[in-house]
């Protein structure tokens, strides 16, 4: 039997593919897009029948507490290339340091969502709220998008520091290194996904009112 | 001599090379998993058909014969998510695609083994929670869960959307692992226009489950969170428009036909060619064709709403595309028509059932024009004729070629051999059963017959009636096909391991094949479509 495991593990080694693995992340970031990119076909068809309640909405919203959010997501992904980089050449520690840096990052994009929709729910405004329920239509659909959408955002990027954490955890055991970077390289591309996201969550909710 | 042949009767294959249940649920085999997904499929085609079955039953006379509307509308719900979203949309790529894909390109296995098992698993966690749903009372809203109805019914719709939510899941993951071998693990003197056919419709299908199933996904979890959260999204009363939902869910469930058809159209390319003993007709042609339905399908879903509400100029650009798409479609039907012509024909039974696909997708394909043309749908929309023609196409197209593959792939995957006389007969009643069954009902909708309706006014009886009889002989023939063939597994004859003559290279490894697909280096010295005693007639 641990012949037989052993074997197999082998065969498994030998086909290790690091360009199938990138293929593959590759169509599942596609999947993504598709995903959020429904939202925004919602979003703009809303826009253009609502278009006066939409920024009204947009008005509504802590423009400070996005563009902060903004700069913190771009600033983590520059970490998280410079890890990947470090990892490149070899620098172990280096690599590590930095996808902290990119998980404090995102624990501070997610602290500063919470306070924002936090501070939503205290002036009435959830879902179901009889509150938002007397706003104009408009604003009604605006807020279900933006609680869809930047909630939906939210959770991918609590996916995504799973992701780095696991990263993190196989490269301190030596499962990922120097000349097996496909993992990281691969966390690095959700991770850019989720920031490229929200760079089009930021201007089509904070900017437009 | 025949110590080779007793060396290779006991040479390990895939089926016998490890044994025990844990072996099999845990396996990253894909002609295991393969086996998985055909076993789990057969159960609930058969649950689904009976569905069918006892519903017509219910329609065999007008008013009401033994349950009311709203039975009749929970089981055709029913029916319809288990036809669909558990055997036709997975059922060709998953078995036959999973079975096959590896071998036809001369690889071990499929570039991610572990995510093909997850994928399965998804498959099994959305069919448990489609059987909770029906625990649970069914649902009536028909397997399109068409917003207002949706957010406004009692009935529990969370789970059989959660169901499908899921199934997507499984749908991408295989579409990903298909998209990424073909294009890493074939073997590097294949060229890409030397692939089998089967496989350039795996590989079309592929983007379309990658491209288009997200858009339905998220498209339903808007509605789960709009029904138990409350956030607004799609309620006409809240500012949200439910045209918006018909269009995302056609924006998938479109491409989803073509997800269920274009494998279904590679098989009958291998089985044409093979049974012809003739190169396919315009190779290229037939590859690309594949792509242009994956594109031009992808381009086409508003023509399920003509009639819903929307701008003159999209429903005429709709109706175009709609037209458009019938052209790569037809060249299929012609290059393979071109390729019996003048071929050395055997009418052995995957033959007959191909041959039976032809004729009745013919008849879906021509009539989907009838639905495609805004002026006569205005006429038949919603009305049985679109049941007919969903049929012809989907029950005709792809269900056919289910059985078909099994009948032509069943003594390469089992290493035995079924009764063809059997299956060449049943053939024949299917045949008679699946035309008396959808034939009457183009011609109920052509009268007006709406569809979805468990009453009927008298005029339409006859219809129905040769209808509900048809359901008798083409459900019992179908079963008892499948019958024969899961006892032919296990019992049947030893098959040779090539009984075909096929040129593609499952028929070079032994049957059933090994564990890692082949005994040496895959032969590639012949070209999936060469035969040379046709150079020589």
């Amino acid at each position: 039997m641990s012949h037989g495991t052993a074997a197999a593990a082998e065969h498994h080694h030998k086909h290790h593919d690091p360009e199938a693995n990138k293929i593959g992340m590759w169509l599942f970031l596609f999947t993504e897009v598709l995903l959020f990119g429904t939202l925004f076909i919602a979003y703009a068809m809303y826009l253009t029948v609502h278009r006066w309640d939409f920024m009204a909405g947009s008005a509504q919203l802590d423009k400070l507490m996005g563009g902060a959010n903004t700069i913190i997501l771009l600033t983590s992904s520059l970490t998280m290339a410079l890890a990947i980089g470090a990892l490149e050449r070899g620098k172990k520690k280096q690599s590590l340091i930095l996808l902290t840096t990119t998980l404090l990052f995102a624990c501070g994009f997610l602290g500063i969502k919470s306070v924002e929709w936090s501070h939503k729910f205290h002036l009435g405004i959830w879902p179901k709220s009889e509150t938002l329920a007397a706003f104009p239509q408009g604003e009604q659909i605006f807020y279900g998008l933006y609680f869809t959408m930047t909630g939906l955002h939210a959770l991918h990027v609590i996916i995504g520091a799973v992701a780095i954490l696991i990263t993190m955890a196989l490269i301190g055991r030596g499962k990922v290194h120097q000349g097996r970077i496909d993992l990281l390289e691969n966390t690095g591309l959700y991770w850019h996904l989720v920031d490229l996201v929200w760079i089009f969550l930021f201007p089509l909710f904070y900017l437009i009112g | 001599m025949t110590t080779a042949i007793a060396a290779a009767e006991t040479a390990p294959n895939y089926l016998n090379a490890k044994s025990g249940i844990w072996s099999w649920l845990t396996t990253t085999d894909h002609k295991r998993i393969a086996l998985l997904y055909l076993w789990s499929m057969l159960i609930f085609f058969v649950f689904a058909a009976l569905l069918a079955f006892i519903f017509r039953l219910e329609l065999f006379a007008p008013g009401v014969q033994y349950f009311g509307s709203d039975i009749y509308n929970r089981l055709i719900t029913l029916h319809g998510i288990s036809m669909i979203f558990l055997f036709i949309i997975p059922g060709i790529p998953a078995v036959f695609g999973n079975f096959f894909l590896p071998i036809l390109i001369g690889a071990e296995d499929v570039s991610f083994p572990r995510i093909n098992l997850l994928s399965y698993y998804c498959f099994v966690v959305g069919a448990l929670l489609a059987l909770v749903s029906v625990i649970l009372g069914g649902v009536d809203t028909g397997w399109t869960f068409y917003v207002p109805y949706s957010l406004r019914t009692e009935q529990n719709i969370f789970v059989p959307m959660l169901a499908a939510f899921v199934l997507g899941w499984s749908s991408i993951l295989t579409g990903l692992n298909f998209v990424t071998t073909v294009h890493r693990l074939r073997d590097r003197r294949m060229k890409w226009f030397k692939m089998p056919l089967f496989i350039w419709a795996l590989y079309s299908t592929g983007w379309v489950q990658i491209l288009a199933s997200p858009v339905v996904g998220i498209t339903l979890v808007m509605v789960m969170l709009e029904k138990f959260i409350g956030v607004a999204i799609f309620d006409p009363t809240r500012g949200g428009d439910p045209i918006l939902y018909e269009h995302l869910f056609w924006i998938y469930s479109h491409p989803a036909v073509y997800i269920m058809i274009l494998p279904a159209m590679g098989v009958v390319s291998e089985i044409i060619t093979t049974f012809s003993r003739k190169t396919i007709f315009g190779y290229k042609f037939v590859a690309y064709s594949s792509m242009a339905i994956a594109g031009i399908g992808s381009l086409v879903w508003a023509h399920h709403m003509f009639t819903s509400g929307m701008a003159d100029a999209a429903r005429i650009i709709f109706s175009f595309l709609t037209f458009f798409v019938a052209v790569p479609s037809a060249i299929k039907v012609f290059n393979w028509l071109a390729t019996m012509y003048k071929g050395s024909i055997k009418l052995e039974p995957p033959m007959v059932w191909a041959l039976m696909f032809i004729f009745l997708f013919s008849i879906g394909g021509l009539t989907g024009l009838y639905n495609g043309m805004l002026s006569i749908d205005i006429h038949i929309h919603d009305t049985s004729f679109v049941v007919a023609h969903f049929h012809y196409t989907m029950f005709g197209g792809t269900i056919m070629i289910f059985y078909a593959a099994m009948l032509y792939w069943w003594p390469k995957m089992f290493g035995r051999m079924y009764n063809k006389k059997l299956a060449t007969t049943l053939a024949g009643t299917v045949f008679i059963g699946f035309n008396l069954t959808y034939f009457p009902l183009f011609l109920a909708g052509m009268a007006g017959m709406p569809r979805r309706y468990a009453d009927y006014l008298p005029r339409y009886e006859i219809y129905h009636r040769l209808s509900t009889i048809g359901s008798w002989i083409l459900i019992s023939s179908l079963f008892l096909l499948l019958i024969h063939l899961i006892w032919a597994a296990k019992r049947g004859r030893k098959a040779p391991d090539s009984p075909w003559g096929g040129a593609t290279l499952e028929w070079t490894t032994p049957s059933p094949p090994p564990t890692l697909n082949f005994t040496g280096e895959p032969d590639l010295s012949r070209w999936a479509y060469e035969y040379p005693e046709e150079v020589e007639r």
